[in-house]
C-alpha cells in the first residue's frame, strides 16, 4: 500500500480526553489530549503499556464509551454511541456460547435487519473467508483458541465494516497461534480479500505492532497520552530477523522506558507521597530477574528485548518488573536497557535471611507506602492497623481497582521481607511478635 | 449430539418412526387432558361437581390432573412476572433501590399465613365462581415460586459478562435482541433450576391451598389436597394412602417428563468454554432430539421464538447519558417519593394494629415465634447430623450419587403435606407429645434439599485433593474436620439455607394437624397462625405472619448470610 496516496479520511480523534469523577474534586486522568487520524488503506497500531489507556480509547472509537471531553469523527459526523461501519474483535473473543459458529456470525446481520436467506449467504462466505468452512454447525465451546477466534473475526468482517476494531486479538493465543492468525489475515489483507477499509488495533506486543502495522502510536502512561507516532516502512510479507525490523524493535523498546521527568523533590517534613500505583508482582519473579541479569550472559546488564525473548516474556510483562526493580534501587531501567545497580548484586550475593533484610531495608527507603504502614504499626500499641485506612488514602489517588493492587504489592512485598504482616480475615497489617529473649 | 448412534434418522426416510407415533400420542392425551380439566375451572361454585369431592379412587387422576394444571397456571404467572420485575429491577437503578429489597423480603414471608387474605379477595373479584377459588390457590402457588426466579434473574442480569454485552453494543442489538439472545440465554441454567426448586415447593402449597377454610367458610378445589383433607375429616387412612400414590405418579411423571429434559437442555446455556463432559440425554430430552416429525416441530418453534428475539423493537437511543446534576435531583425526587411511601404504609399499619391489637397478642406471639425457632434450630442440627454422613458417603461414589441424585430431588419435590395424616395417626394412637412428635413434619420435606446438595458438593470434592489427604494418611476425625467439611461446606449451606426457609414455612401447617374431630395443636408461631386463621381473626393473622417474616429475615441476616459469605471466601476452589 503506498501511503503517501492521498485517501479518504475515516477518522478523527480530536482532543479526547477520558477520565472518571472522583469524590473530592479531583479527577482520574485516564487519556488526555489524545489525536488520532485513521485513513482507508491502513492498519494503524495502538501500542502501550497496560492502563495507558489504549483499550480506552478503542472503546471510545467503537461507540461503547463517551469520552469525557473532544469529539471523535466518524466519516465526517460526530460519533453517537455505536457506529455503523465499525467492527470489533474483541481480546475474550466474546462469542454466545449457546449460538453455533453459524448464529454467532450471524448475529450483526440480524440487528440489522438482513433478512435471514441473504443473512446465511453472508455468513457462510465469511466463515469460508476466514476457513472455518466445516464448523458452521459448532458450538464454540467444541473449538479451541485459535478456532474460536477466527470466528470472532468472521463475525465482525461479515458486516463488511469500514473500520475493523481488535483489542488485543491475539493476546488470549499461544504463540504459534497466534502467529499463523496474523499472517492469514495480514494475507487477506494484502490480497484486497478482506472487506473492510482500515483496521486499527490495540496491542501491547511490541512485534506484533511493527509485524503488522502500517503506522504505530506509542501510548506513554498516567495519563495516556501519545507519545511517538512511527511510521513502518516495510513491505509485507516482513521478517522478525530482519535487522532494519530487529532496529525498530529496539527503538521502540527504548521509547517505552524512556525515563518520565523527575518529579519536583517533596518539601522536608511533608507526609511521604504514596499517589503512585504498584503490580503486585512476585518477589520470587524480582529476585528471579535479578539472579539472571546477574549470571552470563548478561554480566549486570541486558537489552529488553533480547532479555524478553530469552526469558518469553512479552514487554508488557517484563517492563513492569524492570520498573519495580529501579523503583527498590535494585536496578536501573533506560533506553531499552536493564542495568544492575550494586544493592542489586548485593542482593543477588546474600542468603535468604539476608535477602528479607535487604529487600526490607529498600521497601522502607523507597516504597512510602510501604514506609508508612511500618511506621503506623509501630506507633500503635497493638501493633495492629486497619488496612481499610491505606484503601481510603490510595483511592484520592487512583481507582478502586487500582488501589486494591497497590495494597496487594504492599502486602505480598512486606510479607516476603517481614517488615509486617496481613491477617486477611480482619482485613489488618500487623507487626509479627517479636521473641525477646 | 448422539445422532450417530441411533442411524434411524437417515433424512431419506420421510415416514414417522415408531416415536413418532408415541409421541403424537402423548401429545394429544397432553391436549385433550387439558381441555377436560379447564372445563371444571369456569364452572359456576353452586354446581354440584364443582365442590364436591368423592373418596373414590377413581377420581383420583381429574383431581391429580387439576392440582397439576394449577401448578403450571402458576408457573406461567411466575416466569412472566420474573422477566418483567427482575429486568426492571436490573435495568432501572431507581426501580432496583425499591425492588431488590422487597424481593428479599417477599422471599421470606410465610405465604400460607396469607392465604384467607386473598382467598376473600378473590371470591370477591369472581362472586359465586370456581374461577375465585382457583385463582387464590394459583396465587398462592405463584407466591412461592415467582421470588426465587426473579432473584435468579436478577442476578444473572445484573452478572452479564461484560465482554458479551459490548459484543452485543458493538453489533448494534436493539434492546429487544440483547433480551433473547444474550440476557435470557445467559441466565437459563439458574433460572431452570430455580424452577425446579420453585416447582418442588409449589406441590407443597398447591396441596395446602386447594382446602380453605376463613372462618365458617370452606372452599374445597377439586385436587388432590382436597381429597387428602377430606379423607382427614372422615378418618379414612386408605383414601390417603391412594392420595399419596397418586402423587407419586404425578411427580415421578412431572419429574421425568419435564425437568430432567430441561435442565439437561439448560445445559447448553452455561456460560464456560470448556467442553464438559457430558452426561447421557434423559429418555425425553432423547426421544425429542431423534423423533424426525417432534424434532422438525421443536425445530420450527425454535425459529418461531427466535424470529421474535431477533425482531428489531425498541430501538437503540444513543445520546449521552442525562448529566449529573439532573440525575441527583431526580434521586432525591424519587427517594422523597419513596419516603412518603414507606411513612403512608407505617401509618396504615400503625392505625391498624394499635386498634385490634394489645400488648399481650405480641408477647404472646413473640414467645410462640421462640418455639418455632427453636424447632428450626433443633431439627437443622438434627438433619444435618443424619444427612450430611450420609450425602458425603454417596457422593464420593460417583455411582451411587448418579443414584441418590434424582431420588433426593424427587423426595424434595414431593408435598411432604401428604404423609403428615401418618404421623397424625401415629400420634393419636400413642398418644404422643404433639409439642415434640409434631415437630420433624416441619423438615420432612425439606431435608432433601441438604441431602442433595451435600452429594453435589462431596461429587464435585477436587481428586487430587482426596488422594493427597489419602498420602498423607489423613482419617477419622481430621479428615472429617480438616478435609470433606471445608469441602462440602459452602454446597451445604446452600441446601440449609433452602431447608430452613421451608421449614419456617410448613409450620404453619405442621404445627396444626387434625384427624377427624381430634385436633393436635403444638406451642408454636404457626400454630398461632393457623389457629388465627380458623378463627378468621386479621389482626392475629397479620401480627404472626410479620412476626415470622421477621424471624426469617433476621435468621437469615445474623446466620446464613454470615455463613455463607465465608464459605464463598474462604471455603470455595
Amino acid at each position: 500500500m503506498d501511503a503517501t496516496v492521498a485517501t479518504e479520511t475515516l477518522l478523527d480523534v480530536r482532543h479526547c480526553r477520558q477520565s472518571y469523577p472522583k469524590d473530592s474534586a479531583a479527577e482520574l486522568v485516564v487519556l488526555d489530549d489524545v489525536n488520532v487520524t485513521l485513513r482507508a488503506g491502513e492498519i494503524v497500531g495502538l501500542l502501550g503499556r497496560s492502563g495507558s489507556g489504549k483499550s480506552t480509547l478503542l472503546r471510545i472509537v467503537s461507540g461503547l464509551l463517551r469520552p469525557t471531553g473532544g469529539e471523535v469523527i466518524w466519516r465526517g459526523r460526530p460519533l453517537q454511541g455505536p457506529a455503523e461501519g465499525v467492527a470489533m474483535v474483541f481480546q475474550s473473543f466474546a462469542l454466545f456460547p449457546w449460538l453455533t459458529v453459524q448464529e454467532n456470525v450471524e448475529l450483526g446481520l440480524e440487528a440489522q435487519g438482513v433478512p435471514r436467506a441473504e443473512r446465511e449467504e453472508r455468513a457462510e462466505q465469511a466463515i469460508d473467508l476466514i476457513g472455518l468452512g466445516g464448523y458452521t454447525g459448532a458450538y464454540p465451546k467444541e473449538m479451541s483458541g485459535g478456532m474460536r477466534q477466527r470466528v470472532g473475526l468472521a463475525r465482525a468482517l461479515v458486516v463488511h465494516p469500514d473500520l475493523l476494531l481488535m483489542d488485543e486479538p491475539f493476546s488470549a493465543l499461544d504463540v504459534l497461534t497466534a502467529e499463523t492468525l496474523r499472517t492469514d489475515l495480514i494475507d487477506l489483507w494484502m490480497e484486497g480479500r478482506l472487506p473492510v477499509k482500515s483496521i486499527l488495533i490495540v496491542t501491547h506486543n511490541i512485534e506484533e505492532a511493527v509485524l503488522m502495522c502500517d503506522r504505530i502510536l506509542v501510548f506513554s502512561s498516567n495519563p495516556g497520552r501519545v507519545a511517538q507516532e512511527l511510521r513502518v516502512p516495510f513491505p509485507h510479507p516482513r521478517n522478525r530477523l530482519d535487522p532494519p525490523f530487529r532496529q525498530m524493535v529496539d527503538d521502540i523498546y527504548a521509547l517505552m522506558t524512556r525515563r518520565p521527568p523527575t518529579p519536583a523533590p517533596r518539601p522536608v517534613g511533608a507526609p511521604p507521597q504514596i499517589n503512585v500505583a504498584l503490580h503486585p508482582l512476585s518477589t520470587n519473579l524480582l529476585s528471579g530477574l535479578m539472579e539472571t541479569l546477574a549470571a552470563a550472559p548478561y554480566s549486570g546488564h541486558a537489552d529488553l528485548p533480547a532479555l524478553a525473548a530469552a526469558l518469553q516474556l512479552e514487554a508488557d510483562e517484563l517492563l513492569p518488573l524492570g520498573e519495580a526493580l529501579q523503583m527498590l534501587r535494585f536496578s536501573d531501567l533506560a533506553e531499552g536497557d536493564l542495568h544492575l545497580t550494586e544493592a542489586g548484586r548485593r542482593f543477588v550475593n546474600a542468603d535468604t535471611e539476608e535477602r528479607k533484610r535487604q529487600f526490607a531495608a529498600a521497601l522502607r527507603a523507597h516504597v512510602p507506602l510501604a514506609a508508612l504502614v511500618r511506621q503506623e504499626l509501630d506507633e500503635r500499641r497493638n501493633h495492629r492497623v486497619s488496612a481499610a485506612r491505606f484503601r481510603d488514602d490510595l483511592e484520592e489517588y487512583m481507582s478502586p481497582d487500582y488501589a486494591e493492587e497497590t495494597l496487594r504489592a504492599v502486602i505480598g512485598w512486606g510479607r516476603f521481607s517481614e517488615l509486617f504482616s496481613y491477617d486477611d480475615d480482619a482485613d489488618q497489617f500487623y507487626l509479627e511478635e517479636e521473641e525477646e529473649a | 449430539m448422539s445422532d450417530t448412534a441411533f442411524p434411524a434418522v437417515a433424512s431419506v426416510r420421510r415416514l414417522p418412526n415408531l416415536f413418532d407415533i408415541a409421541a403424537i400420542v402423548g401429545v394429544f392425551g397432553l391436549v385433550i387432558a387439558i381441555a377436560t380439566g379447564a372445563r371444571g375451572t369456569f364452572a359456576p361454585l353452586s354446581a354440584p361437581a364443582a365442590t364436591t369431592i368423592h373418596l373414590d379412587p377413581s377420581f383420583l387422576p381429574y383431581y391429580a390432573l387439576r392440582t397439576t394444571m394449577r401448578m403450571f397456571a402458576a408457573l406461567a404467572c411466575s416466569i412472566v412476572f420474573t422477566f418483567t420485575y427482575a429486568t426492571l429491577a436490573a435495568k432501572s437503578r431507581r426501580a432496583g433501590m425499591i425492588l431488590v429489597p422487597a424481593l428479599d423480603i417477599l422471599q421470606s414471608v410465610p405465604i400460607l399465613g396469607f392465604l384467607s387474605f386473598t382467598v376473600v379477595f378473590f371470591m370477591n373479584l369472581f362472586p359465586g365462581r370456581v374461577l375465585g377459588a382457583e385463582f387464590a390457590a394459583i396465587f398462592a402457588i405463584f407466591t412461592s415460586q415467582a421470588w426465587n426466579m426473579a432473584f435468579s434473574f436478577y442476578q444473572s442480569l445484573k452478572t452479564v459478562p461484560r465482554d458479551l454485552d459490548e459484543a452485543a453494543i458493538a453489533f448494534h442489538l436493539t434492546p429487544w435482541q440483547r433480551f433473547w439472545r444474550l440476557e435470557v440465554p445467559f441466565a437459563m441454567p439458574g433460572l431452570v433450576w430455580n424452577t425446579m426448586m420453585s416447582m418442588s415447593g409449589g406441590w407443597f402449597f398447591v396441596v395446602a391451598s386447594e382446602a380453605i377454610s376463613v372462618g365458617n367458610t370452606t372452599w374445597k378445589l377439586p385436587g388432590i389436597g382436597s381429597y387428602v383433607s377430606l379423607a382427614l375429616e372422615q378418618r379414612n387412612i386408605q383414601a390417603v394412602f391412594y392420595a399419596i400414590l397418586a402423587m407419586l405418579v404425578v411427580i415421578l411423571l412431572y419429574d421425568q417428563l419435564l425437568f430432567r429434559p430441561l435442565v439437561a437442555w439448560s445445559g447448553k446455556f452455561r456460560f464456560e468454554m470448556v467442553a464438559g463432559s457430558d452426561d447421557e440425554d434423559p429418555w425425553v430430552l432423547a426421544m425429542l432430539r431423534r423423533t424426525r416429525l417432534l424434532r422438525e416441530l421443536l425445530e420450527q418453534l425454535n425459529r418461531g421464538i427466535g424470529t421474535i428475539g431477533g425482531m428489531r423493537l425498541i430501538a437503540t437511543h444513543p445520546g449521552r447519558r442525562s448529566g449529573t446534576r439532573a440525575t441527583r435531583l431526580g434521586d432525591a425526587f424519587w427517594i422523597a417519593v419513596l419516603v412518603v411511601l414507606v411513612a403512608a404504609a407505617l401509618w396504615k399499619i400503625a392505625s391498624f394494629v394499635s386498634g385490634s391489637l394489645t400488648w399481650r397478642d405480641v408477647t404472646e406471639a413473640l414467645i410462640d415465634g421462640c418455639y418455632t425457632l427453636i424447632r428450626v434450630v433443633v431439627l437443622m442440627i438434627l438433619a444435618s447430623a443424619v444427612w450430611v454422613p450420609i450425602g458425603v458417603w454417596l457422593g464420593l461414589r460417583p455411582a451411587w450419587a448418579r443414584r441418590a441424585q434424582p431420588v433426593a430431588q424427587f423426595l424434595a419435590a414431593f408435598p411432604a403435606n401428604l404423609f403428615f395424616p401418618v404421623f397424625v395417626v401415629a400420634i393419636v394412637r400413642w398418644r404422643l407429645n404433639p409439642d415434640i412428635w409434631l415437630t420433624p413434619l416441619m423438615i420432612l420435606g425439606t431435608q432433601w434439599y441438604i441431602l442433595f446438595n451435600v452429594v453435589a458438593g462431596a461429587a464435585a470434592f477436587p481428586g487430587d485433593l482426596k488422594e493427597a489427604a489419602a498420602n498423607f494418611r489423613v482419617g477419622g476425625f481430621l479428615w472429617w474436620r480438616r478435609v470433606i467439611l471445608p469441602g462440602i461446606f459452602s454446597y451445604f449451606i446452600t441446601g440449609a439455607i433452602t431447608a430452613s426457609g421451608g421449614s419456617w414455612n410448613a409450620a404453619i401447617v405442621a404445627e396444626v394437624a387434625s384427624w377427624g374431630n381430634t385436633k393436635l395443636v403444638a406451642h408454636g408461631l404457626g400454630a398461632y397462625i393457623a389457629e388465627a386463621t380458623d378463627a378468621g381473626q386479621t389482626a392475629r393473622i397479620v401480627l404472626g405472619v410479620v412476626l415470622m417474616s421477621g424471624f426469617v429475615v433476621l435468621f437469615n441476616r445474623l446466620v446464613w448470610r454470615p455463613l455463607y459469605a465465608y464459605s464463598s471466601r474462604r471455603l470455595s476452589f
